[in-house]
């Protein structure tokens, strides 16, 4: 059961702040997703090692060699607010 | 003070290190410190989309040397996770940092502490991961800036067991945690820069109590001082609180230097939940046995080793041994020395303090300087031989720093030598007798200091030239014995 | 002449002979576009003047997804959240294409961040497909399978998540790779979920996928997830002939919900293969009913993270907070991420993040890979005897735009039948296999072992040589 509260939860660890209409209908999307998803439970697993990268290669490493940086002026290229060289935000309080 | 009475303190130090690589941690951007904001990123560290991470390879001997530094197990397969939080420092809104597999876990450090005890604080694990941007902000303005130039620079993040009991416990396992790191030449340890940051996880509990209490998380301290400073602030505050009833809450809180206090981290209350999960653009590493192996053998003695056969060695104090070490080039420099001259605690004297003094003002080490051990040694025997005063000699060692010239040029060129031979220390002594002859009263008369200042005379006299021992021995005999 | 009707293979044939050139081939293209389009709308973004040079190796129009960086072009997942972005890199991809000459037209329309089989969610509204416009050309790449099939490309760039390619391939009747993992880099590929995305070719013939699959394929030290193999040359695994080749049905794939037309067509072509020599074997992949559901959770969880970044800090949709919620910081995160995201892009993120949250990861993530490593041992079984395995790409040929738009997990069930190659790494094209009821195309999916594509090309091209005899 996915309650109003724990979609509320779920936005505001995503991030999003949804409006009260979204919330009622993300959370009946998410329960009849999350409803099928549970016909998993009825596999049996306890031995059966995760896969979290399908092709078994192992030890992809970078020289520490030093390669050119983007300049100020193109790493700032995109920003949407710029100021004294850094990117501007709200200001943080701590 | 009530804490020390009804309560134990427990204390358990994060400390997260800035390895000193080249590159960055997951792309080739330069490892640097400072300059302008946003002038060492690239896609991959500005968390571009669509940008993937490689991985350095130093990053990695880095890490096994300083976990088997820390007398850890390295994994033998270790692999990267995100941990997921959001913060305009963090461009991905992920860390990609290592959660059940890190690359050190279960060792631990040998901590001298103050009464000579050897205490030893476990390492739960250290993990690498990847350090975030910087954000500034001030008073004034409505706003803050964030430079992503940090961002990607390798980090360790050491993670000890909560087995320091007081603030100086803590100081004393950060300032040798730091020494050791120094050794194995990985990092700048430098918190003013904050290539070392420290912070710490505290809780009181009643004495006898085997539960943990509940912790606060202490941040923002810029110092070893100031981690021992806020330790004891807390302390106290959390203690206070208990007394009056209250429960103490687990949260975050900054270390203001100013006010000297520590402060709730509001903006942090909300409950952390970071979702770990295996960073899916990352492939796991193996670390072999033979490659454990390799990186051990480059790893060299460590300060605690060198401290115990200092003295086994060379018969150090205890004093003598602990300064020594704390400069690893000192260290080795003391040791050439004491190959070719057999009076180390005159070498310790000369190293722990003269010439000390000069490096510290010179903030430089030892090996970058123009003093060599020959010319140390030849300083020393001078002195020995009373050849030149120690007053002379503090000078020699000023001019050696500053022109690296020999040591018997030097009191050559400034007629440092002393003067010793008789007849003219005879003739000063006589003068001397004749001319205060109310001052040889009193030395008859067993006054000590008066003889001093008889030798103080003829210095004076001499231009500080006379050799104070032998004319002090002269001026005795004519006094005593005509 | 119409060029924009032709293939990659025949243009640069007639440009060998000196009989068109990489301009007059752009101008067809060009013009299409113009006449089509409207009605179409493949495009997210059409570029101007794309550099064209003649004389090079292979100067051949081609269409990208919208989430494949180009250098200043505009890159945006057909997301609000990313208006804007013009990215200061290109794509490993975009390098290769770039170095062989090739003409890039413009970005395709795509379901929001390739969430989606329909092209629906895009925020740019949706692409219709060339055969029938009332019908969706699926998705996710429905842009770049709509843009060959329209003649507005002549070829395109997509991205296979759980069937992106294959799927609007398979509905709009062209050819659509997904290669291995690993094969063809990611890097420059905005993610969705990291561990299933890989780039693929959309073309008009089996030959066109190989020729393109042998500029895009290979090792790139910039993904650490690309694998160092070497690539042969595609066009040589291009033979008509499957004599002796095992190939697997798997039972699982025939099941209710499977439309009668594509079951026999899927059937036909069976029996097309069969008489060129190949051997069929019923087989079973036991998993296959819990493709779906893992692909859920994994696929959202890795996109939750993966999507984070957008947060209105560095680039793209920033929504500045009018009043004080929470903080300054947090509410401009909250807002800029509400208006910027469409609703599937919320249902997954937050779905993805729920399955990682405290206290759910063992249940839902952690089971869903381990459910994912028996999905993935099914296949390593059945190509213990088997060259490949022949399913249909989709239960039903196209359905009419705005059919399954407010059901989702009708819509997540759709891609029953292509979920599993992504999940288990290996290769899969869907080919064009006969035309159902409305004009409508149908698909055919070919799956084979890791980094043997050459098997998918051989018995793709024997397929394509044939049917019409």
């Amino acid at each position: 059961m996915i309650s109003q509260e724990d979609v509320q939860y779920v936005a505001s660890l995503s991030r999003i702040h949804l409006k009260k209409d979204e919330v009622e209908c993300l959370s009946k999307d998410l329960e009849k997703i999350v409803d099928y998803i549970k016909k998993l439970e009825s596999l049996e697993t306890a031995n059966i090692q995760p896969t979290s990268h399908v092709l078994p290669i192992q030890n992809v490493f970078r020289e520490d060699i030093i390669k050119p940086s983007l300049s100020q002026k193109e790493a700032l290229h995109f920003s949407i607010e710029q100021h004294q060289g850094c990117f501007k935000v709200p200001k943080i309080i701590e | 003070m009530e804490t020390t009475q009804q309560f134990e303190t427990v204390i358990g130090l994060e400390v997260h290190l800035q390895l000193k690589t080249k590159t960055k941690i997951f792309c080739s951007c330069a490892n640097d410190f400072g300059g302008e904001p946003n002038t060492r990123t690239c896609p991959v560290c500005l968390g571009l989309p669509g940008t993937l991470p490689v991985f350095n390879k130093q990053v990695l001997d880095y890490g096994i040397k300083i976990g088997l530094a820390l007398n850890c197990a390295i994994n033998n397969v270790i692999k990267f996770d995100r941990k997921n939080y959001y913060y305009p420092d963090l461009p991905k809104a992920y860390q990609i940092s290592q959660f059940d597999l890190p690359i050190a876990k279960d060792g631990f450090l040998l901590v001298p502490s103050l009464n000579n005890e050897l205490k030893k604080i476990r390492i739960h694990r250290a993990h690498l991961e990847e350090d975030a941007g910087k954000l500034m902000h001030d008073a004034v303005h409505p706003y803050s800036l964030v430079d992503y130039n940090r961002t990607g620079t390798p980090l360790m993040e050491i993670v000890s067991s909560p087995d320091m009991h007081s603030p100086q416990d803590a100081y004393d396992y950060l300032q040798t945690l730091k020494l050791t790191l120094q050794y194995l030449d990985v990092s700048d340890c430098d918190m003013e820069k904050g290539s070392l940051r420290c912070d710490a996880n505290v809780s009181i509990r009643p004495k006898g109590e085997t539960k943990l209490g509940t912790k606060t998380e202490l941040k923002n301290m810029n110092s070893f001082k100031a981690v021992k400073a806020a330790l004891e602030y807390e302390i106290a505050r959390q203690t206070s609180v208990m007394l009056s009833g209250d429960k103490i809450i687990q949260e975050t809180r900054l270390w203001d230097e100013n006010k000297q206090m520590t402060f709730s981290m509001r903006s942090k209350e909300e409950a952390h939940d970071y979702r770990y999960f295996p960073e899916p653009d990352l492939v796991p590493f193996t670390i072999s046995d033979e490659k454990i192996q390799s990186i051990k053998k480059m790893i060299p003695e460590l300060p605690i080793d060198k401290y115990h056969r200092f003295i086994e060695h060379y018969h150090l104090s205890d004093y003598d041994a602990r300064l020594l070490i704390q400069d690893a080039p000192l260290a080795d420099f003391f040791e050439i020395c004491a190959k070719n001259f057999h009076d180390t605690k005159k070498i310790c004297n000369w190293l722990n303090t003269q010439v000390l003094q000069e490096l510290n003002e010179r903030k430089a080490p030892i090996s970058k300087t123009l003093l060599t051990p020959d010319n140390l040694i030849m300083l020393i025997q001078k002195t020995d031989a009373g050849i030149i005063s120690n007053l002379a000699a503090k000078d020699v060692l000023k001019i050696i720093f500053e022109t690296g010239k020999q040591t018997e040029q030097i009191i050559e060129e400034q007629g440092l030598a002393q003067i010793s031979d008789d007849v003219t220390l005879e003739k000063i002594a006589d003068d001397l007798i004749r001319e205060n002859q109310k001052v040889i009263e009193q030395i008859k008369n067993g006054e000590q200091k008066a003889l001093g200042f008889l030798i103080g005379q003829a210095m004076k006299k001499m231009n500080g030239k006379a050799n104070p021992k032998k004319i002090g021995d002269i001026l005795q005999r004519r006094i005593f014995h005509g | 002449m119409t060029l924009q009707t032709l293939t990659a293979h025949e243009l640069l044939n007639l440009i060998k002979q000196k009989k068109t050139s990489a301009q007059e081939i752009y101008r067809s293209i060009s013009s299409q576009i113009e006449k089509t389009e409207k009605d179409v709308h493949a495009y997210a973004h059409i570029f101007q003047n794309p550099k064209i040079e003649e004389s090079r190796e292979c100067p051949i129009p081609v269409a990208i997804k919208d989430n494949i960086c180009i250098t200043d072009k505009l890159t945006t997942c057909s997301s609000k959240i990313l208006s804007g972005f013009r990215p200061p890199y290109n794509a490993t991809v975009i390098e290769k294409l770039k170095n062989s000459g090739a003409v890039f037209i413009g970005h395709t329309n795509m379901d929001e961040f390739a969430f989606g089989s329909s092209t629906e969610t895009s925020y740019y509204g949706p692409t219709h497909n060339p055969h029938k416009l009332e019908c969706v050309p699926g998705g996710s790449s429905g842009g770049s399978a709509a843009a060959v099939a329209a003649n507005e490309a002549i070829w395109a760039l997509g991205s296979d998540t759980g069937g992106s390619i294959r799927q609007p391939a398979a509905f709009c009747g062209v050819v659509g790779l997904k290669p291995t993992y690993g094969r063809v880099s990611r890097y420059g590929l905005i993610a969705f979920a990291s561990s299933l995305d890989q780039i693929g070719p959309i073309t008009k013939d089996v030959r066109d996928a190989a020729l393109l699959m042998n500029i895009i394929a290979g090792y790139d030290e910039k993904d650490s997830t690309s694998a160092n193999i070497p690539i042969p040359d595609y066009t040589q695994a291009l033979i008509d002939n499957v004599k002796g080749l095992k190939i697997g049905i798997p039972k699982e794939y025939f099941i209710e919900g499977l439309s009668e037309e594509v079951k026999r067509a899927v059937f036909n072509a069976i029996d097309l293969l069969k008489k060129q020599g190949a051997i069929f074997k019923e087989i079973s992949l036991p998993h296959t009913a819990y493709a779906v559901a893992t692909y859920y959770i994994v696929a959202t969880a890795e996109a939750s993270s993966n999507l984070a970044r957008f947060d209105g800090v560095q680039y793209g949709l920033r929504i500045q907070p009018q009043k004080t919620r929470k903080n300054p910081i947090v509410d401009l995160y909250e807002e800029t991420r509400d208006a910027g995201f469409g609703l599937e892009a919320k249902r997954r993120i937050m779905l993805g993040t729920y399955s990682l949250s405290s206290g759910y990861y063992d249940a839902y993530y952690l089971k869903g890979l381990k459910v994912r490593t028996l999905i993935k041992q099914d296949f390593e079984k059945a190509f213990e005897t088997l060259d490949a395995i022949i399913t249909p790409t989709t239960p039903t040929t196209a359905f009419k735009i705005g059919e399954k738009a407010n059901d989702p997990l009708s819509m997540y069930l759709s891609d029953i039948y292509t979920i599993s190659a992504n999940l288990s790494g290996i290769p899969a094209i869907s080919i064009p296999c006969a035309t159902g009821k409305d004009n409508l195309p149908i698909g055919l999916q070919i799956m084979a072992k890791p980094f043997d594509e050459e098997m998918l090309f051989r018995i793709s091209y024997t397929f394509e040589k044939n049917k019409n005899h």
